[in-house]
């Protein structure tokens, strides 16, 4: 296919401004990042900090802050989860039931995603609020006390989170699903399956690589998340990503707030890589 | 404007909404029974009635559940739009009180908000511009070429994807403070071209991937020079892809908030604004602007749909032409 000569330098040329980029913009930044989690946490802006390799900045952040650490991995699971759960009916409607209504479902995933996130964020507030419909209807089904709120509880964090999330689970999915044989569902009832059956034994199967990145694509940046907790939770609510906001926009304790990036990155590449071995290799991109 | 008119309309719109919710509820717990019901008569009625019913059930079972998510993916959208139309009773709530059209005559009455819209505009423009130019070349080096090194660029390309935003803008952060960079509007462009640049290179090498490379062997066995193949041939194939990718770039520069948060020093984008303003009260001219992108977002979508379906057609006859012919 390559054209001799030339042909072997045009893709470093091609490459190069976009890599210089990433390696000044991105992979430096996390080296530095990683540096500034072993400074010296005595330092300070003004001062300058010095590096003193002091790993004992990880263990003094996950005492200080792990209950955030944790709060932002279950939060991002359950969201994920929920997410996969209600995503996946809606995938697979719209790949595969839509008919000529196709497109306009899809725009109707993608087209929330234009309308600002955090202004989404806040109608969140408006819908959960005490005097809502909502709020009413669980009221009145006895599934919330009288006195019971929404706003400022775990369940309203975890909705917007879900929320927020939900189109990165669709689109994936819907990919895989669109690209799905229905020739191969049709054999499968001729071959006596029932509905039940085919989704198991077929359509999962086959979806699998949308399932893959579908949740990747929600977990990722939901255990990073931290304007939902800001704006529909409590400090009670709080995960790391507003501790970290805290630890370098108020505190400004770098160190602390750097470590604790640092420790969300690790864990959630680990979790990620443990998904891929056990989901099976995913076709990325 | 408003008084009791607009009490009116909100309270219906309230009772409206809560209907509609309760309705969308009741068909859902309905299909729900019905599906039981279903498989339990399935069970006494034989495979033939079974297999019909069982399908028919199952099939809107799957169709309520999706509607229901769509209603809860647009709810949001909808209290946005509703919102924008809304006077609230205090700065600092966020239930509808009082109908007007205040917000939509008088869209900058906010302080500061048009500034910070007309900011994120800039700042969203330069950092497409430059991640579409810099993404679309790193596409066509991965499609087009084997080399070297491929599988590192990969996954240098798709690492910032992968990552968290707290954790992009802490990085950067870290790195302009250690090399005494000051933050402003040309660091918030820094850092977006960085994360769009992924979403560009994914976008146009879906398209390009997509792609009959044989179409450009075609052109130039019919004697079109390299350039030539690829200025006729190559780019107008490519174009919606990289429209696409630009189009995503944009708004996920326009929207981001975490990244800016942390790289923006004074700089106040949209998104800024609306973060500053939630802690002293939103005004309801946001919502106007929330509503206005997605008004904006969906005609452009449908500009694509018309664009597509244009080609698509004459794509389709031209291809009936062909099987005819083999035939």
């Amino acid at each position: 296919m390559s054209r001799s000569g030339r042909g072997r330098v045009v893709p470093y040329l091609l490459l190069l401004p976009g890599l210089l980029w990433l390696v000044l913009f991105f992979l430096a930044p996390a080296v530095q990042l990683a540096a500034t989690s072993l400074y010296d946490p005595a330092g300070s802006l003004t001062s300058g900090y010095a590096m003193t390799w002091s790993f004992g900045n990880y263990p003094d952040a996950v005492a200080a802050y792990g209950a955030q650490l944790g709060r932002s991995f279950g939060y991002a699971g359950l969201a994920t989860l929920l997410a996969l759960l209600l995503g996946y009916p809606l995938a697979y409607v719209i790949a595969l039931r839509a008919g000529r209504w196709q497109y306009l479902l899809l725009v109707c995933v993608v087209a929330p995603m234009f309308t600002s996130f955090l202004v989404r964020t806040l109608a969140w507030k408006t819908v959960l609020s005490d005097g809502g419909a909502v709020v009413g209807l669980l009221r009145d089904l006895h599934l919330l006390a009288p006195d019971g709120r929404l706003l400022a509880t775990p369940a309203a964090v975890v909705t917007s989170l879900t929320y927020c999330y939900l189109p990165f689970m669709v689109l994936p999915l819907y990919a895989s699903l669109q690209r799905l044989d229905p020739r191969l569902l049709e054999a499968a009832g001729d071959l006596f399956a029932r509905p039940a059956q085919v989704f198991r034994r077929v359509t999962l199967p086959l979806s699998m690589p949308g399932v893959v990145a579908g949740t990747l694509l929600t977990f990722i940046p939901a255990t990073g998340d931290y304007v939902n907790a800001e704006l529909l939770g409590t400090p009670n609510e709080y995960m790391v990503g507003n501790v970290i906001d805290a630890a370098f926009l108020v505190r400004l304790d770098y160190p602390q707030g750097a470590a604790l990036s640092v420790l969300l990155m690790v864990a959630i590449l680990a979790l990620v890589i443990g998904w891929l071995r056990r989901a099976g290799p995913a076709e990325a991109g | 404007m408003g008084g009791r008119f607009g009490r009116f309309a909100a309270v219906r719109f309230g009772r409206f909404a809560a209907d509609t919710f309760a309705r969308f509820v009741a068909i859902g717990f309905g299909r729900f029974a019905a599906d039981r019901l279903g498989r339990f008569v399935a069970e006494r009625f034989g495979r033939f009635v079974a297999d019909r019913f069982g399908r028919f059930v199952a099939d809107h079972w799957v169709l309520a559940v999706a509607a229901l998510v769509l209603g809860y993916l647009l709810l949001p959208v909808a209290v946005v739009a509703g919102l924008s139309f809304n006077q609230p009773s205090s700065r600092l709530s966020y239930d509808f009180a009082e109908f007007t059209l205040d917000n939509w005559r008088d869209p900058c009455a906010g302080p500061g908000m048009c500034a910070a819209v007309l900011r994120s505009v800039q700042v969203g423009f330069v950092a497409t511009a430059v991640s579409t130019v810099l993404g679309t070349l790193m596409a066509f080096a991965l499609v087009r070429h084997r080399f070297r090194g491929r599988a590192a660029v990969n996954v240098l390309v798709l690492a910032p994807v992968a990552t968290p935003e707290v954790v992009l803008g802490t990085s950067l952060l870290a790195l302009l403070v250690a090399a005494g960079i000051p933050q402003g509007f040309w660091t918030v462009v820094i850092a977006h071209v960085m994360f769009c640049v992924s979403f560009v290179v994914v976008t146009v090498r879906a398209r390009l991937s997509g792609m009959d490379g044989r179409l450009e062997e075609a052109a130039m066995d019919l004697y079109a020079s390299e350039w030539q193949a690829f200025r006729r041939v190559t780019l107008p194939l490519v174009l919606p892809g990289i429209a696409a990718a630009a189009l995503l770039a944009f708004s996920l520069s326009f929207d981001d908030f975490v990244v800016t948060n942390f790289n923006s020093g004074t700089t106040v984008t949209f998104p800024m604004y609306v973060w500053g303003a939630s802690q002293r009260g939103i005004p309801p001219q946001v919502n106007v602007v929330g509503t206005a992108m997605f008004a904006v977002a969906l005609l452009m979508l449908a500009a694509s749909r018309l664009g597509r379906r244009s080609t698509r057609s004459s794509r389709s006859t031209r291809s009936r032409r062909s099987t005819r012919g083999r035939r």
